[in-house]
Parts: structure tokens; C-alpha cells; sequence
């Protein structure tokens, strides 16, 4: 009940940010230049024949795979924006303490906080994909080999990062916390994008550092998992080909990494929860 | 009934400071106390405890016979912090559902009708936070804290915002809450505040509790004035029972007695003295 009391108060309030109207607005734009970029693409590329090469699968993969990439970061600047002054930068400003000397337990304001960025971040990057998926297969005829799994890892990728967020607004001020967790977010792609060419390239000790650094960081792997899912079931040329891209997706990621992500997840929160039930405020 | 605060050698530590170094207070049900002391004495973190937003190192703290920041001991307070802000987007009366909610409080309409008529902002109920001066937000502070008719009220600087008339309407508030049988816990800087409304005082310094008690028993009488055809003098160790003797001496002495007046020390003087000067 308090938690979707508090979910209720954030969320009209995340409503009534400038913030989001700018990121509705921005994302408008970045829809209106990817149906743009796609159409010219594919007029300009139709002739294209590339033998072994099913350019019509190089072509949609990775245009839409770059279209994923910004769905990612745009959900993530979002989550980010939205939870990283939740705790200390709400407490320096004396809105926390009337809400938390009330007979509302921590846990409700941490839950409430974390529904609150979830469900704007989520449906967001559901509508983002959505909108995408169609304008590719319109423009491009072309649609992924699984469609489901790549919108599932990203929608869990942006959870995970908005908690990661929530728990560093305990500690750190809006300002740092921001810093370290887009430097989180950054450290994660320099990891995948590692992997990735390590896997293109078979240096067995890059693709290590990728596996290592999805246990550590699961929303890069999840990040990964859904460019990967692009072409999943693509062989041959065409997925060698692919793989060479920033977008090719030739990393799986770990067969847990579905479980150990919800786990991560949920570490993540109940690590929220731990500190600040015993945070002084 | 148990006491609305109580607390036993209570400690409070940040990293090496000691901000609490075993304060024992206790304010009974309905009782008005005045919280006073220089600052950094420890007044914020003892109402911060009280209200369970900081947690003690050592000691105890109970409000009405419940662990501070127990669940029934929060349902049990209403907090008006030194600095706080509502969401500036909500209107006064959304402020006040937003707590009744978080409070369960089943006051509706009528306790916000209420509420709001106490510290004067009926006719701002549909006004935005933001709209409000800082005044205007200081009295929704005081509405706020008394949503769901907590039985310990804790300010801790309920008028440092206020103008002279702003702080007049919250003495009045304070008056009327007596007559609620609210406990209160008043935090304020200011001596002359405190002296008028609260019935006993405790002063804290460096952390721990130096006096407590009524107006009366802290303050200390210095005298008798007396106003005669020689002027006005001061007359020591001269308490009320002693006062028609000295009248009727100064007369049969030939003196002509304009006025007498007994003369206590101020709260001002028994603060500087019992916290070494330090500024409140």
C-alpha cells in the first residue's frame, strides 16, 4: 500500500519534470532521424548484391542494432536521472525526513522509489523498441530472429542500473553518484565491446575479461545478449560479417545470465534496503 | 500512561563527536517543553532520535512506552524538522492528503479543514508550495506534523522563517495544543519564545543535559526593586515573603515608596551562565 503510495507521488512528480518532456521530445527526434537514416539506407543500398553476404540481414541488424544500443543508453540516462538524488539528494533537501518520520517502513520508500523509476523507464523502452521494430520492418523489410528476448534484456538491463542507482543515492550526492554510475555504465562497454572483439578476433583473454565482467556487471551482458539475439539464428558469412560490427552481437553472454541478472537484481535492492535502514538522516 | 518522551542515557555518536553523551528527559503526556542550547549541543539529534530518523548509539529512547522509531512510536509523533520542503508541485490540502495517507490517518476533510484553519492557511488550500512564502510553508510544516493527532509534537525551530506575526500565530497554535493535550518538544533558538510559551526547559551543552526544570525553579531571584524619593536600588536577598517587612521598614524610615518590584534572573542569564556564554 505505501509503496505504491510512494510510487504514485514519484512518478506524478517525474511526470511534471522539464527532464522528461526533454527526453519525450529528444526521443521524437531520435525516431524521426533513425525512420530518416533507415529509409536512405535501404534506398540507397536496395541494389546492393552481396553474394555469400545476406546484405538485407547486414543491413536491418545493423541499423537496428545501433537502434538498440541508443534505446539502452536513453533508458539508462533516464533511470540514472531519475534515482540518483532518490536518498542523500532528497535528504539534503529536506523532502526525505517528513516522509521518513512517518509510520511508513524505509523498505516502502526504497520500494516505492524504485517502482516509481520503473515504471517510466520500462514502458519507455518498450515503446522506444516498439516504435523501431516497426519502422525497421517497414522501411527495411527486415525483422530480428527473435524479437521478444533483445526488448526482455534491456527492459531487466535499465531495472538493474536504476537500482545500482538508488543504492549509490544513499551514499553519494546526486552529482557524484550520476559520475560513477555513467562511468559504471561506461567501464561495462568498454568490457563488452572488448568481448566483442575478442570473440571477432579469437583472443581467448578479451573474451574472458567479457565473461568476467558480465558476472560483474549483468546489464552490459544484457546489453550484449540482446544485439546477440538479433541474430541468433543467423550462420555462416553473414553472422562472421555481422560480428565484426560495434552491433554484430556475437556474445551470448553465460547460460545463467537471465537468473544471475534477477539475482543481481535483487542483491542490488536488498542492498538498498540494508543501508538505509541504518542511514542517519 | 506512559511518558509521550522518555529516554535513558541516551548516546549519539558521529565517527569521533559525541552528540549525545547520556541525556535522561522525560515530558509528560500534554506537558510543553522547551529544548534549548548553543549550537552543535546535541537539540536536533535528540529530536532526530526521538522522531526515528537518526539512530541512538546508546541509551534509550521511548515515545509513549514505544521504541523511537518503532513503527507505533512514529505513528505515535508528528515532526516538524529545521529543514524540510514539500513537493512544490502539490497545493497545501495535497500536502496534507499526501501525510494523512502515509499517516493512515482517517481525519479527511474535516482534520485538513482543521489543520488548516489552525495555523491560518484556509484560504491557501489550493495554493502550490511553490506559490507559498517561506512563511506560509512553515505554518503547512506545523499542519503537517499534527496530521493524524500525534500525542508528541517535536519543532525543532518551528519560526527561525517566521516574521514576528508568523511566530505570534505559532505561540497561539501552541497554546491551543495544550488544550489538545499534545505533548511538545520545542527546539527553538530563541530564549524569549520559549520563556512565553513552554512550562518547563531543559538546556542541553555539549552534549549532555545541564538543567531541566520550570521557569521558576531555573531562574533565581536577585531581588527587590525599589522605587523611593532617593530613586530606584536594588535591594538582594530579598524574596516575596519579605517584601511588606522591607515596605513597611522603608517607610518607618521616612522614605517615600513609589514601586517595588521583585527582580528574577532572566532565562538568557541562567542560559549563558549554565552553558559557559556560549551563543544559543
Amino acid at each position: 500500500m505505501n509503496v505504491a503510495l510512494i510510487a504514485f507521488y514519484a512518478f506524478r512528480e517525474t511526470l511534471r519534470r522539464r527532464v522528461f518532456l526533454a527526453v519525450l521530445v529528444l526521443t521524437a527526434s531520435f525516431i524521426a532521424l533513425y525512420w530518416l537514416g533507415a529509409r536512405f539506407i535501404f534506398s540507397q543500398t536496395s541494389s546492393f548484391r552481396g553474394g555469400v553476404v545476406d546484405e538485407n540481414v547486414v543491413r536491418g541488424a545493423s541499423i537496428f542494432g545501433l537502434a538498440l544500443f541508443a534505446t539502452y543508453f536513453l533508458g539508462c540516462v533516464l533511470a540514472i536521472f531519475l534515482t540518483l538524488g532518490a536518498i542523500r539528494g532528497e535528504a539534503e533537501r529536506g523532502l526525505l525526513q517528513p516522509l521518513v518520520a512517518r509510520p511508513v517502513g524505509r523498505s516502502s520508500l526504497i520500494g516505492g522509489r524504485l517502482l516509481a523509476a520503473v515504471l517510466v523507464c520500462v514502458p519507455y523502452v518498450a515503446t522506444v523498441y516498439v516504435v523501431v521494430l516497426a519502422i525497421t520492418r517497414h522501411t527495411l523489410h527486415w525483422t530480428p530472429d527473435r524479437q521478444l528476448e533483445p526488448l526482455l534484456a534491456l527492459m531487466l538491463a535499465v531495472t538493474i542500473i536504476a537500482a545500482l542507482s538508488l543504492l549509490g543515492s544513499v551514499f553519494l550526492a546526486p552529482i557524484a553518484n550520476g559520475i560513477t554510475v555513467f562511468m559504471l555504465l561506461g567501464i561495462g562497454m568498454v568490457a563488452g565491446l572488448l568481448g566483442q572483439i575478442g570473440v571477432a578476433m579469437k583472443i581467448h583473454s578479451l573474451e574472458r575479461i567479457a565473461e568476467a565482467s558480465s558476472w560483474v556487471a549483468p546489464f552490459e551482458a544484457l546489453y550484449q545478449r540482446s544485439l546477440y539475439a538479433l541474430t541468433a539464428e543467423t550462420s555462416g558469412v553473414t553472422k562472421t560479417v555481422l560480428s565484426l560490427g560495434p552491433f554484430g552481437g556475437p556474445q551470448a553472454g553465460p547460460s545463467q545470465l537471465w537468473l544471475w541478472s534477477l539475482a543481481y537484481l535483487g542483491l542490488a535492492t536488498a542492498a538498498v534496503l540494508a543501508v538505509f535502514a541504518r542511514r542517519d538522516l | 500512561m506512559p511518558p509521550a518522551l522518555a529516554t535513558r542515557a541516551l548516546v549519539k555518536r558521529f565517527g569521533r563527536t559525541t552528540a549525545l553523551a547520556g541525556v535522561d528527559l522525560e515530558i509528560a503526556p500534554g506537558e510543553l517543553v522547551g529544548l534549548l542550547g548553543p549550537n552543535g549541543a546535541g537539540k536536533s539529534t535528540l529530536t532526530k532520535i526521538a522522531c526515528g530518523i537518526v539512530r541512538s548509539s546508546a541509551g534509550e529512547a521511548r515515545v509513549c512506552g514505544a521504541r523511537a522509531g518503532s513503527r507505533p512510536a512514529r505513528a505515535a509523533v508528528g515532526y516538524l524538522a529545521e529543514l524540510f520542503r514539500f513537493p512544490d508541485w502539490l497545493s497545501a490540502e495535497e500536502v496534507l492528503v499526501l501525510h494523512q495517507r502515509l499517516a493512515s490517518s482517517r481525519g479527511g476533510a474535516g482534520e485538513r479543514n482543521d489543520l488548516l484553519g489552525l495555523v491560518g492557511l484556509s484560504d491557501a488550500r489550493r495554493v502550490r508550495v511553490a506559490a507559498m512564502s517561506k512563511g506560509m510553508q512553515q505554518r503547512l510544516g506545523v499542519a503537517q506534523a499534527l496530521v493524524g493527532r500525534p500525542r508528541l509534537l517535536l519543532l525543532d525551530e518551528p519560526t527561525s522563517a517566521l516574521d514576528p506575526a508568523g511566530r505570534r500565530t505559532v505561540r497561539e497554535l501552541l497554546e491551543r495544543l495544550r488544550e489538545r493535550e499534545i505533548a511538545v518538544l520545542l527546539n527553538s533558538h530563541l530564549l524569549s519564545e520559549v520563556e512565553l510559551v513552554c512550562e518547563r526547559v531543559a538546556i542541553l551543552s555539549h552534549g549532555r543535559l545541564v538543567a531541566t526544570g520550570a521557569m521558576d525553579e531555573l531562574t533565581r531571584s536577585r531581588g527587590l526593586e525599589v522605587e523611593t524619593g532617593a530613586g530606584v536600588r536594588l535591594i538582594e536577598d530579598v524574596g516575596r515573603e519579605q517584601v511588606p517587612r522591607v515596605v513597611r521598614e522603608l517607610v518607618a524610615a521616612g522614605e517615600e515608596v513609589y514601586s517595588v518590584r521583585l527582580v528574577r534572573s532572566t532565562l538568557e542569564e541562567t542560559f549563558l551562565e549554565l552553558t559557559g556564554g556560549d551563543a544559543a
